[in-house]
């Protein structure tokens, strides 16, 4: 189906432009046209990250031509899952894990472009319903009543650190008055999964339009086939690659045993 | 040059991997011991998840533990007897190590746990091993070697059921290895190794075996120890990386075949004062490790709902 999508997306994007180009005047209400590079990003064994490209044309109301282009926003999220976070403390000397805070549907990716700094851009209340930069994800504790907000603050730093989470303000440039676009790092270690770009734009803090295109990124090739082979029939994986030891055991001695 | 691992999810450097596996494969053909208690810890280190690490290591060790039997079984360095009893109890200990280990998760505090057991384990083994060999070097470079009495008589050989084991020169009672295998067994399961490190110097110390049969024979037990837990691992977590795993194998028995031939060099006491540094000097960092205060106290872990 995300095929299919791709050429579709795309046309539509050169229809816009084209109603942009021959017809600037017509439009009454300020929108989008997005799209990405690539719909589907394919884990292979030689994966080792890949880079994104995310663009778009704003379609401008023609009284504010000139004036005030907008601003800017892109954000792709991962797949949600739930996420145990621990504390360390010191008991006797070695430090236990002793508190544990469990988040039900946390973002495993979460990256944020933007043409500048998002407090510039709308008001608090807004970026915080939108849940726009990874300290506003707010993440829902399992148990709600716990004093949840340094473990919050855990999953953010870490996954940050894992380059999981990021936040570039001033990624996102304009070519011409119209015409935008960003890259997005997708790391190595990146999580597989059903993705979705969205993209904001602001005027004034206002939120004229938003857009959502899906992204999906999977294993292939010969990791995919191990992949499916260990969830589909585990048993007869793990009697494989014992075979596969054995095999490969014997095969060293065997061609040492010649020297 | 960089390799996805299906099953860990993540990017390798492919000679970081195979360098590892070649230096493990390497002491584990010179020592008798698998090298999961040096492979886990190394794993984790370099980014790997702590179960995909375990299981796939278990996985590897099965290979590298058939080309060093093969190689100690040429030299007649095998006793299989000893071996089968060994691995009996060796399957009875996994089961239940396998038992514990889940009451410990639930209970949330299997890493701890794990750490606790190689610090408590490695440290005894290491620092008995190291007295003793220690004394047999300098016994033997003053040249005044005590004679040690052809056999001493502990409790040990009141105990029923006698067999006789021709290749170890021993006649003892089938529950002593049949305790150790057993034992080995819970450890295995619970810290995620084959079990040589505490197998070699049990069967050197507690039955008395030549240190010559001892490796072979741990190999040998180690094999089918390492193919069940793969094999549990597999069906109940699939968790076991095979494109690792390869990587690992073909690595270590490389190693592996080099080690055994400069094992063979090595004297006994010499062997035996190495593998018991290597076991302290493990046993030192993870003790560190639990002491010092970790970088970050948080930690993420995967939610079970």
């Amino acid at each position: 189906m995300f095929f299919s999508m791709r050429p579709l997306l795309t046309t539509f994007a050169t229809l816009c432009a084209l109603v942009l180009a021959w017809a600037p005047h017509s439009q009454a209400q300020s929108s989008l046209v997005t799209d990405i590079s690539s719909h589907l990003v394919s884990v292979t064994s030689d994966f080792t990250g890949t880079e994104l490209l995310l663009f778009g044309a704003i379609n401008i109301d023609d009284k504010d031509e000139g004036l005030n282009r907008g601003d800017v926003l892109v954000v792709v999220r991962g797949p949600e899952k739930d996420v145990i976070v621990r504390r360390k403390d010191r008991v006797a000397g070695i430090w236990i894990n002793t508190e544990a805070v469990e988040f039900a549907r946390v973002p495993s990716f979460y990256a944020l472009a933007s043409n500048r700094p998002v407090e510039e851009i709308a008001p608090p209340d807004v970026l915080n319903r939108l849940r726009i930069g990874p300290s506003r994800l707010h993440f829902r504790p399992v148990e709600p009543e716990q004093t949840s907000l340094p473990f919050e603050e855990a999953i953010v730093r870490q996954k940050s650190r894992a380059n999981l989470y990021s936040d570039q303000e001033t990624a996102v440039y304009f070519l011409g008055d119209t015409l935008f676009r960003t890259t997005i790092a997708i790391p190595a270690n990146v999580p597989v999964g059903d993705y979705i770009a969205e993209f904001y734009l602001f005027k004034d803090g206002e939120l004229l339009g938003a857009q959502s295109s899906p992204l999906f990124i999977k294993k292939s090739g010969l990791g995919r086939q191990i992949y499916d082979f260990a969830y589909a029939y585990p048993a007869l994986y793990g009697i494989a690659a014992i075979i596969v030891a054995l095999f490969a055991g014997w095969l060293a001695s065997a061609i040492s045993r010649k020297d | 040059m960089t390799v996805y691992l299906p099953i860990a999810e993540i990017s390798v450097n492919l000679f970081l991997i195979l360098g590892m596996g070649g230096a493990i494969g390497l002491l584990s053909g010179m020592f008798g011991v698998g090298g999961g208690f040096l492979m886990t810890p190394l794993l984790i280190f370099v980014g790997i998840p702590p179960a995909v690490s375990v299981a796939t290591v278990s996985n590897q060790i099965t290979a590298a533990s058939v080309s060093g039997v093969l190689a100690h079984w040429r030299r007649g360095n095998v006793d299989f007897k000893m071996g089968m009893v060994l691995l009996i109890g060796g399957i009875v200990g996994s089961v239940a190590g396998a038992w514990i280990f889940t009451i410990l998760n639930s209970v949330g505090q299997v890493d701890l746990m794990i750490s606790l057991s190689y610090v408590i384990f490695l440290g005894t083994i290491g620092f008995l091993m190291l007295f003793e060999s220690v004394n047999a070097l300098i016994n033997t470079r003053r040249g005044t070697v005590k004679r040690k009495k052809l056999h001493q008589h502990y409790w040990i050989h009141g105990l029923p059921f006698k067999m006789r084991f021709r290749k170890s020169k021993l006649y003892i009672s089938a529950l002593m290895p049949l305790g150790i295998g057993a034992l080995v067994g819970i450890l295995s399961a619970i810290m995620g190794v084959g079990g040589g490190f505490v197998m070699v110097p049990a069967m050197i110390y507690l039955l008395g075996m030549p240190t010559s049969v001892v490796i072979g024979t741990s190999l040998f037990q180690i094999i089918f120890v390492t193919a069940n837990v793969t094999l549990l691992h597999a069906i109940n977590t699939q968790t076991v990386d095979v494109m690792l795993a390869l990587l690992l194998m073909s690595s270590s028995v490389v190693g592996a075949q080099i080690g055994t031939r400069f094992g063979t060099k090595l004297r006994g006491e010499q062997l035996r004062s190495l593998l018991a540094l290597l076991v302290i000097i493990v046993c030192l960092k993870l003790a560190f490790d639990l002491v010092i205060t970790p970088d970050d106290l948080y930690s993420l872990g995967a939610g079970g709902h």
